[in-house]
């Protein structure tokens, strides 16, 4: 088990890359804790699997270094690496039983056999599958061979770490928590650093300790799920966290308050002067409909979803979410919004501002 | 519930019928009313019972083209199906030089049987041939119109160089439809060469491989224009397979009778075989689809 530090890392897939755009991931320095569980979400296309296969070594970087404590392994081959990755679409050998399955990636290593029975009983009854070890592969349910190959992922101890690429895609809902919740005892359990690819963010909130954002081939955020609700770092975090994501609306920042076509929002703090294309954000959490105190709204359409509901309205040309506490009513005569004001976060051109005095 | 019957739609299985009969039953019956009867001619037909089938059955020289004939579809097999995997396996997966193999691969496969007899009959040739004068200058005593052992290299090389290509494009297939995760999952599990070979690929060329294998035995077992141009059977009887000894004893000696129980008897078994390998493949779906 070690660190994995990633040094200047970029890839691009053409050979010739020509510009930034050509760049499925963008130059980047990253350190990845020993023992750390964490996920990588992001939405499709955003470099999460390149990330993850360059870490596993499946594929080469076009520039940068790869580093397992303080080896280079840039040029390792997976093997040597000592990695488990589980894959989207479940891998299992189709001739071979359950047991044998599980058996393989120890067998290959050269273990010896009461060391491989120990441990494939013991990670078969982890994933629920004791009782078909003499069965063929082939012919399971989906369900049932990602099992499989969420096993083959775990069985051995002494891996650098595990890599998930979005391994819950093919199961159902309820095995999926379930899976989850093993996944994270066995961390606790065993320690191994965990890197788990999802573009679900509960699954993302729910199974890391750090989450690490990505967005268009570079991580945007890296951080707790606290801080990413709280203080996302780019709009696209604000955006794609939260249900619905972060509201953003163009203004104009003078000191402690935000000019929106005319209107003054107060802020929690004081800001210099900023360049660039300004836009504060605040989450619907904190948007409260009042009947005359802050912004004008024009409501559009009411979203009961069962323990709130969700006000689609427009603040100034701009669509903003709101989030009402059951039981309170909503009636006509809510035609104001409130943000709170030290709930709001400042954006230049997409990336967070902090404010003077720099609380975080 | 009452349902009217309406009959008339037995009228559309009618066209189907009339091809069918034309094409398979009644040619097929004739075959069978050759097999029955004693002919001389003329449509003079005497009832002959099951005597031809008594005969062919117990005749030496059909026992001889049989066991000819499965000696030549097992060494083809045999050489064609690890070698077109071989090819398979190492051909380039995609880009420019994987469209020129398969072009390639695919050119035997196009030219018409008689020509690829005639392409390897001149190339063997001592006199003129390519190959022929070239073993002879080498000082090799290689002969095909004289020598039964020459002869059968001579074919068995020509039926792979024609049909390789089959095996091999049917085994690059599956191996296209596997996806990549399953090398990168081996990779990870530090599987061998041979073990990814053995539990990744050879069961996912199950199904094609199944198919390769069928084709080329029935193709093999009823093969006639290419040895038959090249040696014409000989030398003696020694590539005698049992088409060409069935044309010989149709059209060369005019036994009717004979050569139609025998045509009857080499279709059974190929209905035979082909069950055989059609059970055995529908059993591997169902497996599969568990």
């Amino acid at each position: 088990m070690s660190q994995i530090t990633l040094k200047n890392l970029a890839h691009s897939y053409h050979a010739n890359p020509r510009g930034e755009q050509d760049f499925a991931l963008k130059e980047m320095d990253h350190v990845w804790d020993d023992g750390g569980a964490y996920a990588l979400l992001g939405s499709s296309g955003c470099g999460k699997t390149t990330l993850l296969n360059i870490i596993s070594g499946l594929l080469r970087p076009s520039q940068g270094r790869v580093l397992f404590g303080d080896r280079d392994v840039t040029d390792a081959e997976t093997a040597e690496r000592n990695i488990a990755q589980v894959f989207q679409f479940p891998v299992v050998y189709d001739t071979m039983t359950v047991r044998e399955n599980l058996a393989f990636p120890l067998r290959n290593r050269g273990m010896d056999a009461a060391y491989i029975k120990a441990r494939v009983t013991q990670i078969a009854a982890m994933i629920g599958m004791d009782h078909i070890l003499d069965r063929k592969a082939r012919g399971l349910t989906a369900d049932a061979k990602q099992k499989i190959s969420l096993g083959r992922g775990m069985v051995r101890e002494d891996v650098n770490a595990i890599l998930f690429d979005e391994p819950l895609t093919v199961i159902d809902p309820h095995m999926k928590w379930e899976l989850r919740t093993q996944l994270k005892q066995l961390h606790r359990e065993f320690g191994h650093t965990m890197i788990y690819v999802t573009h679900d963010q509960t699954e993302a909130l729910t199974f890391a300790d750090k989450v690490v954002v990505m967005y268009d081939g570079r991580v945007v955020q890296m951080g707790t799920p606290e801080e990413l609700f709280e203080t996302p770092a780019h709009t696209f975090v604000g955006y794609f966290i939260g249900s619905p994501g972060m509201n953003l609306l163009p203004a104009e920042i003078r000191g402690g308050t935000a000019q929106l076509q005319g209107a003054a929002v107060p802020l929690g703090a004081a800001y210099g002067p900023i360049s660039g294309r300004t836009q504060i954000g605040i989450r619907p959490e904190y948007c409260v409909l009042t009947e005359g105190d802050g912004l004008p709204i024009t409501i559009k359409r009411v979203e009961d979803v069962g323990r709130h509901r969700i006000i689609r309205g427009d603040v100034a040309g701009s669509t903003v979410n709101v989030i009402a506490p059951e039981g309170m009513a909503v009636g006509a005569s809510l035609t104001h919004v409130r943000f709170t004001p030290d709930r709001i976060n400042v954006y230049a051109d997409d990336w967070r501002v902090a404010p003077i005095g720099g609380a975080v | 519930m009452d349902k009217t019957q309406n009959n008339k739609a037995w009228f559309l299985v009618l066209p189907v019928l009339v091809i069918v009969a034309f094409s398979a039953i009644i040619p097929l019956m004739t075959v069978v009313n050759y097999s029955v009867n004693d002919t001389f001619g003329d449509n003079q037909f005497f009832w002959a019972g099951l005597e031809w089938f008594e005969e062919m059955v117990t005749s030496d020289r059909l026992h001889e083209a049989l066991g000819r004939q499965i000696l030549f579809s097992a060494i083809i097999l045999a050489i064609e199906v690890p070698l077109g995997i071989y090819i398979a396996l190492n051909m380039p997966k995609k880009g420019f030089w994987a469209s020129v193999c398969l072009v390639l691969m695919a050119l035997p496969l196009l030219i018409p049987f008689n020509v690829v007899g005639t392409i390897w009959q001149i190339f063997g040739r001592v006199d003129i041939g390519l190959l022929g004068h070239y073993l002879a200058e080498l000082g090799i005593d290689y002969n095909y119109t004289n020598d039964p052992l020459d002869a059968w290299i001579t074919v068995i090389v020509m039926d792979v160089w024609h049909w390789t290509s089959l095996v091999a494009l049917l085994c690059y297939a599956g191996l296209q439809s596997i996806p990549n995760a399953y090398y990168q999952a081996a990779r990870v599990d530090q599987a061998s060469r041979w073990a990814v070979f053995r539990y990744i690929e050879l069961p996912k060329m199950a199904g094609v491989l199944l198919i390769a294998v069928l084709l080329r035995f029935m193709d093999s077992f009823m093969i006639y224009t290419e040895p038959f141009v090249v040696t014409g059977g000989g030398p003696g009887n020694s590539t005698t397979f049992l088409s060409i000894d069935l044309v010989k004893m149709a059209i060369g000696q005019f036994d009717l009778g004979p050569a139609a129980a025998f045509s009857i008897m080499y279709f059974l078994v190929i209905l035979l075989v082909s069950w055989v390998f059609y059970t055995v493949m529908t059993n591997l779906d169902k497996e599969e689809g568990k």
